[in-house]
């Protein structure tokens, strides 16, 4: 397969020292484009955000922050 | 790539459904208090703890019919004159009717709502005439509730599957495909009564925000409802009264002008000055808007920088708290306070939202689609202008009438050709290594619709669209590729999005006159005609699979006034 690939800024910030691998956001996110890597912290893994929320509120460590991105500030 | 894509996963209930936002966690819980001995299963492309239109709450219910301050007949008055005439009142009534008890269970439920010092509902005044608006200022917990409520009662809930047929033997529903969208399993769901309740088609149009899933909907809400519908064999109508509601400008969330409303805010001119008369959601509302454009009297904005500081706290409190939350953040990003001056406002994009509009899979008393076996609520359900309350009142219905007709149905095997026919189909874009990814093919769609389909709409131009998304259907769609179980998902969305387009735009064709205001403004058809135009577009798909738009009549009105008692009981 070939192809490009497409810089862009995640604005779903991981803070990876509070992140404690529960998976929480992971489930929670509506369009399904968080995930976990391979040392178990979350990350944006597809640029589809709709900026709702859901993972920061209910992350129970408060490792996430949702950015508004960057065509909509 | 995941060790269990393509590997087959079986499941069995009495009652399916499909999406468990508020329509069908209402749905599920009204089906298993009707026959607690039947087993019920929502079937969820997210999680259905944060899913549907409503994952961060609601600040109100905008249409409730509370005994003292309006009568079910004003209501439907008002949505019959709002949708200029094409309803189906019978069910618009029963609506009415039911709200308030559906209210006092909610509230019983611990959702609340603002009440007076004697425990009333404090019911607003935002339609033309009525007063239906009950607020819930700290309606963020509502689907919290929903979800606990769906957990106690034992209801299967299926997370990340995402439907992708409905299964059919003899004219009857037998039960749903789906793809997991985290695993890529394939899931056969055996259900005796299937329940639609898949939300709007919110990716129809291209958002200004510039980013495909930057849309009013919930981008979940991609039409996969509508799609599965139509290619099922049940009937669609109103796809051309597409819904477009007022934003903020740069940000999807709703400007709520409506919101403001009780307490004196409104959508203003460059001046200040009142624009709109009325700010309730309508196609009336997007003319008036539309045609203050063409005049040079715009943007809209919304102003509340004359109100009194508890007042715009208030509003800002309940603004930002719930339903799109990032609003607090979009504000501070550009420095903008409701204190300081007026906001600008936009449009937003066209999609498919019986909520807000009109367009939907046709359903009667009964929210039964006109398949049997298959119903429908929320969004997907033509019901119009049904909101929130509308989500739970007629999924309450749809619950309840599913699992009537499951606890008498004979059971029926799904047909393994179908089954494996809809498992080629699904899984064909992961061999597709070099070819389309669905961002483009998605944008291609939308693009189209927005370009040729969207008001103020044209013959000509809408034919040209056709052509594009026919050759989009014939070039594009088989050459669609995905590399892992959540792009296989969301390349699934795009054949659904594109069946959306071409049924909302064949239905605009077909309406030779304007109506709804804006959202089926006609330019080579500019007026409404009465005489010929009182009827209700039909979408249907033929036995050798194309694509059919006809007309039925719309059914006799029973409420012909804003005073008028119906001439006889409806469904009591």
């Amino acid at each position: 397969m070939t192809s490009v690939t497409k810089r862009t800024s995640p604005n779903v910030i991981v803070d990876r020292d509070k992140c404690i691998g529960c998976d929480i956001c992971v489930q929670v996110c509506p369009m399904g484009i968080l995930a976990m890597d391979k040392e178990k912290k979350a990350y944006m893994k597809y640029n589809e955000c709709w900026y709702c929320l859901p993972c920061e509120v209910d992350c129970p460590v408060d490792a996430i922050t949702v950015e508004i991105p960057y065509l909509v500030r | 790539m995941s060790d269990v894509m393509g590997l087959r996963r079986n499941y069995e209930t009495d009652v399916l459904i499909i999406g468990g936002g508020s329509a069908g966690t209402m749905a599920a819980i009204k089906a298993k208090e009707r026959f607690p001995g039947l087993n019920v299963t929502i079937l969820e492309k997210a999680h259905i703890r944060r899913s549907g239109a409503i994952a961060m709450g609601m600040d109100g219910l905008n249409n409730a019919v509370i005994p003292g301050k309006a009568t079910p007949e004003e209501y439907v008055w008002e949505i019959t004159r709002a949708n200029d005439g094409i309803l189906d009142q019978r069910t618009v009534l029963y609506f009415a009717r039911e709200g308030y008890s559906m209210v006092k269970e909610l509230d019983s439920w611990g959702v609340k709502f603002s009440k007076d010092d004697r425990g009333d509902f404090i019911v607003h005044k935002v339609h033309m005439e009525g007063r239906y608006v009950v607020p819930m200022p700290e309606g963020s917990d509502l689907k919290r509730i929903l979800y606990k409520k769906v957990k106690s009662r034992h209801i299967t809930t299926i997370n990340r599957v995402m439907a992708t047929s409905i299964l059919t033997r003899n004219n009857r529903v037998v039960g749903v495909t789906g793809l997991n969208v985290f695993t890529g399993e394939f899931v056969v769901i055996k259900a005796s009564a299937v329940i639609l309740t898949t939300g709007a088609a919110g990716r129809l149009g291209l958002p200004a925000t510039g980013y495909l899933y930057g849309t009013y909907e919930n981008p979940t809400n991609a039409g996969d409802g509508y799609a599965m519908a139509y290619r099922a064999g049940a009937q669609l109508t109103s796809l051309e009264a597409v819904m477009i509601v007022p934003l903020l400008k740069d940000y999807n969330g709703p400007a709520c002008a409506y919101v403001a409303g009780p307490y004196g805010g409104y959508t203003a001119d460059p001046d200040g000055e009142r624009l709109t008369g009325n700010d309730y959601w309508s196609g009336e509302l997007i003319m008036h808007m539309y045609q203050a454009k063409q005049r040079g009297q715009w943007p809209a904005f919304l102003k509340l920088d004359h109100l009194p500081e508890k007042d715009i706290a208030f509003i800002e409190h309940v603004l930002h708290s719930n339903e799109r939350p990032s609003r607090d953040r979009f504000h501070a990003n550009r420095g903008t306070n409701y204190r300081h001056r007026m906001l600008e406002m936009s449009l937003s994009e066209p999609s498919l939202c019986s909520g807000h509009s009109a367009s939907g899979i046709l359903v009667d008393e009964q929210a039964r689609t006109t398949l049997e076996g298959l119903y429908a609520a929320g969004d997907v359900a033509s019901v119009p202008h049904q909101y929130l309350l509308g989500a739970f009142v007629i999924g309450k219905l749809a619950g309840e009438s599913a699992a009537l007709y499951a606890k008498g149905a004979s059971s029926s095997e799904p047909d393994p050709a179908q089954i494996d026919q809809e498992y080629e189909r699904v899984y064909r874009p992961l061999h597709n290594s070099d070819g389309y990814h669905h961002e483009e093919v998605e944008y291609k769609i939308r693009r189209t619709f927005s370009q040729y389909s969207t008001p103020p709409k044209s013959g000509t131009m809408m034919n040209i669209g056709m052509e594009r998304f026919r050759d989009i259907r014939m070039q594009d769609i088989p050459r669609l590729s995905a590399h892992d179980p959540h792009e296989l998902g969301r390349t699934l969305e795009v054949p659904f999005i594109l069946d959306c387009a071409e049924m909302s735009t064949m239905s605009s064709l077909y309406r030779k006159e304007s109506r709804w205001g804006f959202l089926h403004y006609r330019l080579d058809y500019p007026t409404r005609d009465d005489v010929n135009g009182l009827y209700r577009t039909i979408v249907g798909r033929t036995p050798e699979g194309t694509m059919m738009v006809g007309q039925i009549p719309v059914p006799d009105p029973i409420i012909t006034d804003k005073s008028s008692a119906p001439a006889q009981p409806v469904n009591k």
